[in-house]
């Protein structure tokens, strides 16, 4: 399980170039992305210069297309906020889950690390963490390549105009999606796995439909979790 | 309903707000996870649970999208899950999935 007195959370600039090696060739598509998303900025009305600083400062595609569908003269901010929450909640899981390995460091870097949590590169450094590999620099290295990638394809957005007018057409959209299911498929899998999998699937779904906007991500993981602590015990699992 | 509803304009000083308060709230909930973990002693029963809910923020992501989405996105996920499952490398699965979208959609 869960190896914590390691010294996994190690990392130095070697990990961080690896990790932002590692996650570049995904990156790339990522420049796709934030074009589209200036595009549609663009278009809600957002100003060239507002468009970059804020995939620069909020680094978080969902809700800033999120955010452009309340765009308008006025916004209304506190429904505003409330979304860029939900969506972006499942950082906070994410969080709590790279904890057990980030407690090891002094809080400047912990906080400085997760500066750039995102899902990709969170789903990979995981990955490297059971499988009892260094992930921080995964973790920082690949969350700077998403970073930098996210920022420079808005830029290109934002002058180059209508290069990809219709990312949807080309299959853009599905990159995270591929992406992440690559990643659970990768991972290992057994009776128990797939028990906890098959709560958390029908909980999000669930929450999808019949509770507020956004939260089925929350609901379907806490529920697959509350599943985990029905498995087995120590014993079992060593 | 009685409550206000406040309104930004999104002019001069109003984006600025705007998109440092989106800046923060993005922010709190990327530091939010490990601040409150820090209260938490990692017990036994905590670990399990983390290990439990880390495959599941991923389950619970996928699922609604492949449920919702058009068959562009259900062919997408298919295709990269069937080549993840015979090629076991994430790469080709994830292009391989794209291009399946990409092709449907033409038609």
């Amino acid at each position: 399980m869960i190896e914590d007195n390691s010294e996994l959370h190690q990392f130095d600039k070697s990990l961080v170039w690896s990790g932002f090696k590692q996650l570049a060739p995904i990156a790339i598509f990522v420049v796709a992305f934030g074009a589209a998303f200036s595009l549609a900025a663009i278009q809600a009305g957002l100003s060239d210069s507002v468009i970059v600083t804020m995939s620069s400062l909020v680094f978080a595609g969902a809700a800033q297309f999120a955010v452009l569908d309340l765009w308008g003269p006025q916004v209304p901010f506190f429904t505003m906020m409330i979304t860029v929450f939900a969506i972006n909640a499942r950082h906070l899981l994410m969080g709590a889950t790279l904890y057990p390995w980030l407690r090891h460091l002094p809080p400047a870097k912990r906080y400085g690390v997760m500066l750039v949590v995102s899902d990709a590169n969170w789903a990979k450094s995981m990955q490297a963490f059971n499988r009892g590999q260094p992930g921080v620099g995964l973790l920082l290295g690949g969350g700077l390549a998403l970073w930098f990638f996210w920022v420079v394809g808005s830029w290109l957005g934002v002058y180059l105009g209508d290069a990809i007018s219709d990312p949807k057409a080309v299959g853009l959209d599905m990159v995270m999606g591929c992406f992440l299911l690559a990643m659970v498929l990768e991972g290992d899998r057994n009776f128990q796995i797939l028990g906890i999998w098959v709560v958390a699937a029908i909980s999000s779904m669930l929450a999808y439909w019949y509770l507020p906007d956004n939260s089925h991500v929350i609901i379907g993981a806490l529920a697959g979790g509350f599943t985990g602590l029905l498995y087995g015990n120590q014993d079992s699992e060593n | 309903m009685g409550t206000k509803i406040v309104k930004i304009e999104t002019t001069g000083m109003g984006v600025l707000l705007i998109v440092l308060a989106i800046a923060i709230v993005t922010l709190a909930t990327r530091w939010g996870g490990i601040y409150i973990m820090s209260f938490v002693p990692i017990s036994y029963r905590v670990k399990q649970f983390i290990q439990a809910m880390s495959g599941s923020v991923l389950v619970a992501i996928l699922v609604p999208m492949a449920f919702e989405g058009d068959n562009g996105a259900r062919l997408a996920l298919l295709t990269t899950a069937i080549t993840m499952l015979l090629l076991k490398k994430p790469l080709p699965a994830i292009a391989a999935g794209i291009l399946a979208a990409a092709l449907l959609r033409q038609f």
